[in-house]
């Protein structure tokens, strides 16, 4: 019988390794998985590369895990907001790696990854230093830049209700990148904030399809990143 | 007497100018305000990057969903026929040229049409994208609104950009406190002075050659 669910977040991680590649869902707060990447700081893995829209705020979740030393570079559009302190300060001094990706490239490179394409033309970056260096092609009489795909070991998802099987559904704003990261990563682990019963999700409602997930934990009152940052916590 | 358009007149001014009906995605800062502005009679559908149409304005603080925000981070609404989508659909919509309109802010934008509003370039800076590049490649029409100088009296339409470009070619109009210009092949041309403002003040206050009114 097919039973993905895993009895707490340490299990669910445990053999992320060192070195991995960790594709974690969210667009700054919205969507974040707070108790997996902190259970992520407490297993210690390190030198990861990190991918996710940005790099965390205040001195919980992503920008925990940065500021626990555990990645080596992270791969993003957006590497700083108000409350981002963290990466600012690691980058800065030169002990973090940054590949900096417009968003709509980066959604789609890992999109691709999960549909098995290799690579992609876009209009994205054309006439532009970020576009230096890349192999460029005309279609239609108008200039193209080749991106790659993006894979990864792991992915880290927050999602609202799962059942047993991975069918997903997430909370308004924050699926954003989650569907795209289930279907790039080998190991996909998921937090949800309900588990409901095989059957319970209709399968027209269904966002991300089972079969792009590994591992679920049930988390049911998660906390919110803007909740920690407000109360001043800090993690560990 | 007159000083032309503060940032609320220059949004309003803008606003003038989305046809009823259009998808809308707006900057962070200025082009949030041309929300405010819609005029009578007109509909527009708002898009967010992060996965959404149909964004309404801030919450109270009974309506606010930790998990529904704009792309600026900040917490927003969902107005009744609003739908949610992943990111690659998102940016589906914007570089498959489903987005009408875009306004952006910029730093600089220069008489050819190019955009440069995500780097200085400064050595140590560190350099964030997000959507910019995506946005001015894909979605039809560009507006920008933007201080006619910087705060230190720069001007920032300008020949050339100086800073890394967003896009080359992309912008077609834009609106500043003191004028609405126009992008041509033959460079800038003002459209229309704001209130109290004249075409001499305008071009001196442009970093190259700008032509009058037609």
């Amino acid at each position: 019988m097919i039973n993905k669910e895993y009895a707490t977040a340490a299990d669910a991680i445990a053999d992320i390794p060192d070195g991995a590649t960790v594709m974690i869902g969210g667009f700054g707060a919205s969507g974040s998985p707070v108790e997996l990447i902190h259970a992520l700081i407490d297993q210690g893995a390190k030198n990861l590369t990190v991918i996710n829209n940005n790099t965390g705020n205040g001195e919980v979740g992503l920008a925990a895990l940065i500021g626990n030393n555990q990645v080596r570079k992270m791969i993003c559009s957006f590497p700083r907001s108000s409350q981002s302190r963290v990466f600012p300060e690691l980058y800065k001094a030169g002990k973090i790696e940054l590949e900096l990706v417009p968003q709509g490239t980066l959604a789609e490179r890992i999109r691709a990854a999960g549909a098995g394409i290799p690579a992609f033309y876009t209009p994205t970056t054309v006439g532009t230093i970020l576009a230096e260096g890349k192999e460029t092609r005309q279609f239609d009489g108008r200039t193209f830049v080749m991106e790659p795909w993006l894979k990864a070991d792991f992915a880290l998802i927050k999602c609202e209700s799962a059942d047993r099987l991975g069918n997903l559904v997430y909370n308004k704003t924050a699926r954003n990148f989650s569907p795209l990261m289930c279907m790039a990563a080998t190991t996909t682990i998921v937090q949800t904030k309900n588990l409901v019963a095989r059957g319970d999700i209709d399968p027209e409602h269904v966002i991300t399809p089972g079969i792009f997930v590994n591992r679920i934990i049930e988390v049911s009152k998660p906390v919110h990143e803007d909740t920690l940052i407000a109360e001043g916590r800090s993690y560990p | 007497m007159s000083t032309g358009w503060n940032r609320e007149e220059m949004a309003a001014r803008a606003a003038q100018d989305i046809p009823d009906g259009s998808y809308v995605n707006l900057g962070i800062g200025i082009p949030e305000l041309v929300a405010k502005f819609v005029p009578e009679g007109r509909e527009f559908i708002y898009h967010t990057e992060n996965g959404m149409l149909g964004m309404g304005p801030p919450p109270t603080e009974d309506e606010k969903d930790l998990d529904l925000m704009n792309a600026g981070k900040k917490y927003v609404t969902a107005l009744p026929g609003a739908a949610y989508f992943h990111h690659a659909d998102s940016f589906s919509m914007i570089r498959g040229g489903h987005i009408d309109v875009c306004v952006l802010g910029t730093m600089q934008v220069a008489a050819n049409g190019d955009l440069a509003n995500w780097s200085t370039g400064e050595p140590g800076a560190i350099p964030a994208v997000g959507g910019a590049m995506d946005l001015v490649q894909g979605v039809k029409h560009i507006y920008v609104i933007t201080q006619h100088t910087t705060k230190t009296g720069e001007p920032k339409l300008v020949e050339r950009c100086s800073y890394p470009l967003t896009g080359p070619g992309i912008v077609s109009r834009i609106y500043t406190d003191l004028a609405v210009v126009d992008v041509t092949p033959d460079g800038f041309r003002v459209v229309e002075l704001a209130p109290g403002i004249t075409f001499e003040e305008v071009e001196n206050k442009t970093g190259t050659s700008i032509l009058p009114q037609v």
